[in-house]
């Protein structure tokens, strides 16, 4: 008796539709602000300062974009994450830009539907010891105990490592390069390892840097790199080109301080092309005006002087360009011709 | 009478469906589980659409694929060779042995303290009201990480038990000691025990995701007949009982049935203990267990025994005093009454609470990922969801597994408190 009363409102759900995902591009402009999905603590690529402000090369990176896309590099809303959270925020939208010591890898780029879109630095796994452990090779580190980032490749390195040199360990999971340390600093772990220039880094910040060793292995190729979503091809040009906006900016020697200058006075068709200084427009052809890349490279200045504002040699962390040279210096960092 | 000719005769009208009250419950059921289907169908068709459009789908091949990473605690052989699949069961062990071994050292501590509190002498209820209301009222979280930093950080590093030659010849003592004899060394990363080994075992049948230890097997075998017998020798000890008044003598043939079988079976099989040593780096033998496992089974033991407390003071005290002084009328001993009248009574009450927190603490565990604990949690929805990629379906396994588990508690816990709950004739 009463079944023809509520039939009807059953085809309710027919009402019920996906939700279409919109470009990201548009995503980002329309809120006025870049989430970046960077580190949560490593001092040297992504860190709060003093004043809370994340600084850093792969801090840099996302300002750039930011003054690329929206016009001003303070528009970026930094998302901390730590190895085992950065794939699924990235994947379920919560970040735009995934710029966070992420190895390139086959499975991430493939099965997890990423998209690397460069590599904006060449790393490779080490390992740190305390001095006293009078370890000098990481084959002399057979039954030690290492701390280790999970969800990382340095977890998956670290097992083959020892399986190949027919050794054992015991692995000390933790969540982030922070906790790394204070395991490490604690002893709760002979060796900590993580990329080299992650140990770069956390060793800068000890207070006795000296009482500690890098060991000379490498063990591991680690390409880190900006990641975006697979599928959103625009996004992934924009993050990419912007990137190497910044190193063919370090080739053609334009920096934060001549940009401006170099726009108006170059007759180098190529700088003028990158610039927007001619009637080329680079930027439309992505979505974006003309005077993107202007932007980026005044945000943070080129690749060159983001790297030697943040890791290079004058820093606290001290890095060598080595294998993040140039490639007319022996380095691979190499932009594609902008035209 | 009036009333019952007040009841409109008529046919059905729609509107009745709701001011008639013979029909307003049937609506308002038919309602609420439209808008529930309508909420679980939204929910799936959402989680479709949107896999479709990252270009996912549902696919649990990935738990026979290589694992490639290492844990530290393993009950069951495992290498960086395994699956992920073998992995989760690893981990779901590792959630079982901390699960289990809290839910018995909650349990014993809770009643102890449960029946402290309620005791006469006022330091001793003071000291345990306090003890329950510390711990009661701080989340378990914090006193996870409480027992690990004082377990790290108080602890002696493992190279202080070194002793070099150079040491020997100067009649030097190492920095620090081991406990027992040389059994035990409590170091900043864990706590060194002696390992039980074999050394005539009687091998194992690998399974792919679990592995059958005819060893362990064989010794459940024997503690199983054991204790069957035992309740025999018991049932006709009470039957010699009951007919003659005069109960033989049973202790020591308990004692020859429960332990001389398992005995004879760890002699049969080679049974030693391996001592740990310092080697290198480290202990080397015996067994580590890392402080990540003591300090989430301490938290988890010492947080939820502040409840079972509760539970047998709140058990204890519903037993009227008239059933303690009835007993001491008929001439029961104080012992005999509280075994015989208080708990039987008091088990009723304290039982059911008692389930729930087996649950808790069951689910609590998950909490060792704060302590890089590799459970359930860890394995299958921290390492393995991280390398895969495969969340969803990692989630989905992970909720089922507790679901499960906690189902078991529930069920047995059920059986158990029927055998002790109120017998209505």
């Amino acid at each position: 008796m009463k079944k023809s009363v509520f039939l009807g409102t059953l085809a309710v759900s027919g009402l019920l539709a996906g939700m279409a995902a919109a470009g990201t591009l548009d995503d980002v402009k329309a809120r006025g602000i870049l989430n970046c999905g960077s580190n949560n603590g490593l001092t040297g690529f992504a860190a709060p300062d003093a004043n809370g402000n994340y600084q850093g090369f792969d801090a840099a990176l996302c300002k750039a974009i930011a003054a690329a896309v929206l016009g001003d590099a303070s528009k970026v809303k930094f998302v901390p994450l730590t190895g085992e959270t950065r794939f699924t925020a990235l994947a379920s939208g919560e970040v735009d830009v995934l710029i966070r010591n992420s190895t390139w890898t086959f499975s991430r780029d493939t099965d997890l539907k990423f998209d690397f879109v460069a590599v904006n630095y060449y790393d490779g796994q080490g390992f740190m010891v305390k001095k006293e452990l009078g370890v000098s090779s990481a084959k002399e580190l057979d039954g030690a105990t290492v701390c280790i980032q999970t969800g990382t490749t340095t977890e998956l390195n670290l097992a083959d490592f020892f399986k190949s040199n027919n050794m054992s360990y015991t692995p000390v999971t933790i969540a982030d390069d922070s906790e790394g340390q204070r395991q490490y600093v604690a002893g709760a772990c002979d060796a900590y390892t993580t990329d080299a220039s992650g140990l770069a880094a956390v060793r800068a910040t000890l207070p006795d840097a000296e009482n500690h060793i890098i060991l000379p292995e490498i063990i591991s190729k680690e390409p880190l790199g900006p990641v975006v979503r697979h599928g959103d091809n625009n996004w992934g040009d924009i993050v990419r080109w912007t990137y190497y906006a910044l190193v063919s900016a370090e080739e053609n020697g334009i920096t934060a301080a001549n940009v401006e200058e170099t726009a108006s006075t170059t007759t180098n068709p190529e700088i003028k092309r990158l610039l927007g200084a001619s009637d080329d427009n680079l930027g439309a052809m992505m979505g974006l005006d003309k005077e993107w890349a202007k932007r980026a490279i005044a945000a943070q200045g080129n690749y060159g002087e983001i790297f030697a504002a943040n890791l290079g040699e004058s820093t606290s962390i001290g890095l060598a360009r080595g294998l993040n040279a140039l490639w007319t210096q022996g380095g691979l960092q190499y932009a594609p011709p902008f035209r | 009478m009036a009333m019952a000719s007040d009841a409109p005769k008529g046919g059905f009208r729609p509107s009745m469906l709701i001011y008639d009250t013979r029909y307003r419950a049937i609506t308002i059921q038919v309602i609420v589980l439209i808008l529930v289907l309508l909420c679980v169908s939204w929910l799936v068709h959402n989680t479709m659409v949107n896999l479709a459009a990252k270009d996912k789908d549902i696919n649990f091949g990935f738990l026979w694929n290589r694992a490639g990473y290492d844990i530290d605690q393993q009950l069951i052989p495992y290498t960086n060779d395994s699956s992920h699949g073998r992995a989760a069961v690893v981990g779901l062990l590792n959630t079982l042995v901390v699960a289990g071994l809290a839910c018995v050292l909650a349990t014993v501590i809770g009643v102890f303290v449960g029946i402290l509190r309620l005791s006469k002498n006022w330091l001793v209820g003071r000291l345990m009201t306090v003890y329950i209301e510390v711990f009661r009222n701080v989340p378990v979280l914090l006193w996870i990480f409480v027992a690990a930093t004082i377990l790290s950080e108080t602890m002696p590093e493992p190279k202080d038990f070194k002793v070099t030659d150079a040491m020997i010849a100067a009649g030097q003592a190492p920095k620090a000691a081991m406990l027992f004899d040389g059994a035990v060394a409590l170091t900043n990363r864990g706590t060194n025990i002696p390992a039980p080994l074999l050394s005539r075992p009687l091998g194992s049948l690998d399974l792919g995701l679990i592995t059958l230890n005819f060893s362990f097997l064989a010794m459940l075998a024997v503690i199983i007949g054991s204790v069957l017998v035992h309740r025999l020798l018991l049932r006709r000890a009470r039957a010699v009982q009951e007919a003659t008044g005069v109960r033989p003598a049973t202790w020591w043939k308990s004692l020859i049935v429960l332990v001389v079988p398992f005995v004879a079976l760890l002699f049969a099989l080679g049974f030693h203990l391996d001592y740990p040593v310092f080697k290198g780096f480290n202990f080397k033998g015996g067994i580590n267990l890392a402080h990540s496992f003591t300090a989430l089974l301490l938290a988890l033991s010492l947080y939820s025994a502040t409840y079972i407390a509760e539970n047998v003071r709140a058990g204890v005290m519903a037993v009227s005093h008239g059933q303690t002084e009835a007993a001491f009328a008929l001439g029961l001993r104080p012992s005999r009454t509280t075994r015989l009248i208080i708990l039987p009574q008091a088990l009723r009450v304290i039982v059911p609470p008692l389930i729930s927190q087996y649950l808790s603490i069951t689910k609590n565990t998950s909490l060792g990922i704060a302590v890089s604990y590799l459970d359930l949690r860890g394995t299958l929805g921290g390492i393995t969801l991280n390398q895969t990629g495969r969340e969803l379906e990692c989630m989905l396994l992970m909720m089922l597994i507790y679901l499960i588990i906690s189902l078991i508690i529930s069920a047995v816990m059920n059986v158990y408190n029927s055998s002790v709950k109120l017998k209505e004739r």
